[in-house]
Formats: structure tokens, C-alpha cells, sequence
């Protein structure tokens, strides 16, 4: 495509500024650049959750578009409300865009999500995915992986962390047959803003799952955070994707991946896992990655 | 460029002055993040200009300038994430 959105081109506003993010924080990258891409004419809507913490400190507000808070679990349905409140009181060049963590989105959120993409509003909804409850000191949520160890799932002799999978949001949403759908990580930012940009465009409800570490909850020393995020997409733990038309199509297919087991023990959450542990994670990336090349569009373009 | 500004807060002396609900003008910066750095980043001859720190800051503080990249110490947390992302080596972090 032409019109792709990069460093240069991005506008120099700032949306999202002066925040009190933790230093080196994934989510608060995430929600700068879909701001930045999104421009003054987004309406954000936050539930509880890292960047709402961070972002309203009254007197201190560090969103300069129109910005709220929403209850925990209604996200989606304050959209569909802010999107049709604007629209009555006719509001040209807005759009209502949802920040939500995964806790917010995957558990608590998941009921007014589905709802809203039922409706199809016209929305879009970022999950930023830092796999667990970090705003309140790092509980397991539906989308921490198997072996993470959090406060709620700690790792002793006999259980080694998480027990439970990842779910996975991005099929989940997919099977609503959305207008549009994409997984996103911001360590590959060109990837998620012209992912924001498209989606900014859809008719309908679109909705972008981006994974954003957290160095105080994944155990990594602060400046790693971009690191991360590309390790964990180079062993394939998590791949770029979309949603378009009821067809699922992957961007990247890697020929080889990275070692699995120098992602994982790079990082506070996972350093008690053993090799019987590993073995079980590699094999559910292997089988995932399997079932993606047989049944999806893997021929690969640039947004 | 367009961002949130630092400016001076009264703090409400009497109970008229205070607020209906903590709704407020948006981007009202009323205290800086400086303090929490242990290490500021400098940008050295080395740059090519590249923006990545600029697009890969967590906090944004990495602006573009005439005169090529400037940052703003008022809000740089220090975390470093800029001299990880330079290709260049151009960004050393030096203690405070």
C-alpha cells in the first residue's frame, strides 16, 4: 500500500503524554501510537486498568483528545453509547476508539465486547495484552499463558505457575465473523499503526489484540520491553494476523523459529519452568502453527 | 506539534474553588516525571535521523526538532528503551 503510516509521516502530536506509566511500559506505547495514528478526532473510552491509573491523576490528565473512564466490564458498551451519542449531536471525524488491558477485555470485558460486535457498531476496540492483572500487582487473567507464575499462580514444587492455556481472543473475536480483526505486537509498531489506520476505516466493528509486555510482571529489566516483544514473535508465541471478510490471513510466516526456551527463561515469570514444562509450550506453538498453515491465507503482503 | 503542556495548579483554597467532579480540560499537566530517572539518554553526534527512539518511546519525550532530535527531560523516565532501538549507537544514557 502507498499511504503507509511510518516514523516520518506520523503526525508530532503527542495524545498521550506526561503519563505515570511504569518507565519502559509496553501498554502505554500501544495506546501513544493508536492515538497518534488516530489523531484529535479520537473519543477514547478506558475501563479500570494500567492505563486508566495512569492516565486520569486529577489534576494531572495526560489525554489530550476527549477521554473517559468506563466501568470495568463495559468498555464495548461505552463505546457503542459515546459512538452514538456523537453521532446524534452531529459530530463529524470522530471516532470512538476503546483501550482496554486483557483483563478488561478477555474476563471482565468479554460480555459487552461480544455484545457490541454483535451490534456491529461502528468501533474500534484495542486490547492491550500484557497477560495478566498488572495495574493490581500481577494476578493471572485469561490471557496469561500456561507456566507464568503471577501472585495468584505462583510456582512452587508441584505446580510450576499458570496450568491453564492462553485463550485465544483473537479467534474468539474472529468467530463473531467481525467486519475486522488483527493481532499486533509493539515490537513491530509499522505492523500496528497501519493496522490501526485500516481499522480505523472499517464500517462496522474492528477490534486489535496487541501484545504490549509489562517489565515489572514478565520479570525483564525495563529497557527490554521492545526486545521482548520481537523474541516472542521470533520463537512464535504470537503471530501477526487479521480477520477480513471470513477469512483469516497471517502477515508473517516465519521459516525457522528462535529458541522457545531462551524467550522464556529470559524473563522473571518463567524462570522456574523445567524442560517438561517448555516441551509442553513448544508443542502447543508447534501444533498452532500447524493449524495455521493448513487452514490460512499465508501469503505474505506488507499493509 | 500538539502535546499536553506543563502549567501551574492552584490548589482550591476554599470549598467554592473546589471542582463539581474530576472532570478537566484535556491534557492538564500539573507535575513532571523527571524524578524518577536514574540515567538521562543523550543524543550524540551519531544520529542519522532515523526517528526510531522517537517512535519506539514509551512516554513520547523524543521530539523532532530543525535541528534534528531534542528530548524532554521534564517528562524522560529513563528507561532506556531509546538507546536499546538505535541502530546507531547514537544515545548514551549518562547517570544523573
Amino acid at each position: 500500500m502507498s499511504n503507509q503510516i511510518t516514523a516520518k509521516t506520523i503526525t508530532d502530536s503527542e495524545f498521550f503524554y506526561g503519563h505515570k506509566a511504569c518507565s519502559g511500559c509496553g501498554g502505554s506505547l500501544a495506546v501513544r501510537i493508536a492515538l497518534k495514528v488516530l489523531g484529535e478526532g479520537a473519543i477514547s473510552v478506558l475501563p479500570a486498568g494500567c492505563m486508566s491509573a495512569v492516565g486520569f491523576n486529577y489534576p494531572h490528565l495526560c489525554f489530550s483528545n476527549n477521554s473517559i473512564i468506563s466501568t470495568f466490564a463495559g468498555t464495548a458498551s461505552m463505546l457503542t453509547g459515546v459512538e452514538a451519542g456523537a453521532r446524534a449531536v452531529g459530530i463529524k471525524n470522530f471516532k470512538a476508539v476503546g483501550l482496554a488491558g486483557d483483563g478488561g477485555t478477555a474476563d471482565i470485558g468479554i460480555q459487552a465486547l461480544s455484545g457490541a460486535i454483535d451490534r456491529n457498531d461502528d468501533i474500534l476496540y484495542i486490547c492491550y495484552d500484557n497477560e495478566a492483572y498488572m495495574n493490581t500487582g500481577i494476578q493471572k487473567s485469561g490471557l496469561t499463558p500456561f507456566g507464568a507464575k503471577t501472585t495468584t499462580t505462583p510456582s512452587g514444587e508441584n505446580i510450576h505457575g499458570n496450568i491453564r492455556p492462553k485463550k485465544n481472543l483473537f479467534e474468539i473475536v474472529a468467530a463473531h465473523d467481525i467486519p475486522y480483526a488483527a493481532t499486533a505486537s509493539i515490537g513491530n509498531l509499522k505492523d500496528f499503526m497501519n493496522k490501526i489506520e485500516k481499522a480505523s476505516k472499517i464500517k462496522g466493528t474492528a477490534y486489535i489484540h496487541v501484545v504490549a509486555p509489562c517489565p515489572i510482571g514478565w520479570g525483564i529489566p525495563v529497557n527490554e520491553t521492545i526486545d521482548i516483544a520481537r523474541k516472542m514473535m521470533d520463537c512464535g508465541l504470537w503471530y501477526l494476523a487479521e480477520y477480513e471478510n471470513g477469512q483469516f490471513k497471517l502477515n508473517k510466516n516465519p521459516r525457522e523459529f528462535s529458541s522457545i526456551k531462551d524467550y522464556l527463561l529470559s524473563q522473571g515469570r518463567f524462570k522456574h519452568l523445567d524442560d517438561a514444562d517448555i516441551e509442553i509450550l513448544a508443542a502447543q506453538r508447534d501444533a498452532k502453527w500447524a493449524a495455521i498453515r493448513k487452514n490460512w491465507n499465508t501469503t505474505e503482503e506488507e499493509l | 506539534m500538539n502535546k499536553p503542556t506543563l502549567r501551574s495548579y492552584q490548589k482550591p483554597q476554599k470549598l467554592s474553588d473546589y471542582p463539581l467532579g474530576t472532570a478537566s480540560e484535556a491534557g492538564h499537566l500539573v507535575t513532571k516525571n523527571s524524578g524518577w530517572r536514574n540515567e538521562r539518554p543523550i543524543i550524540t553526534d551519531a544520529c542519522i535521523n532515523c526517528l526510531q527512539c522517537y517512535l519506539y518511546c514509551p512516554d513520547g519525550v523524543i521530539l523532532k526538532t530543525e535541528h534534528g532530535l531534542d528530548i524532554d527531560y521534564d517528562f524522560c523516565k529513563g528507561c532506556g528503551i531509546c538507546e536499546k532501538i538505535c541502530p546507531k549507537q547514537a544515545i548514551k544514557m549518562e547517570v544523573e
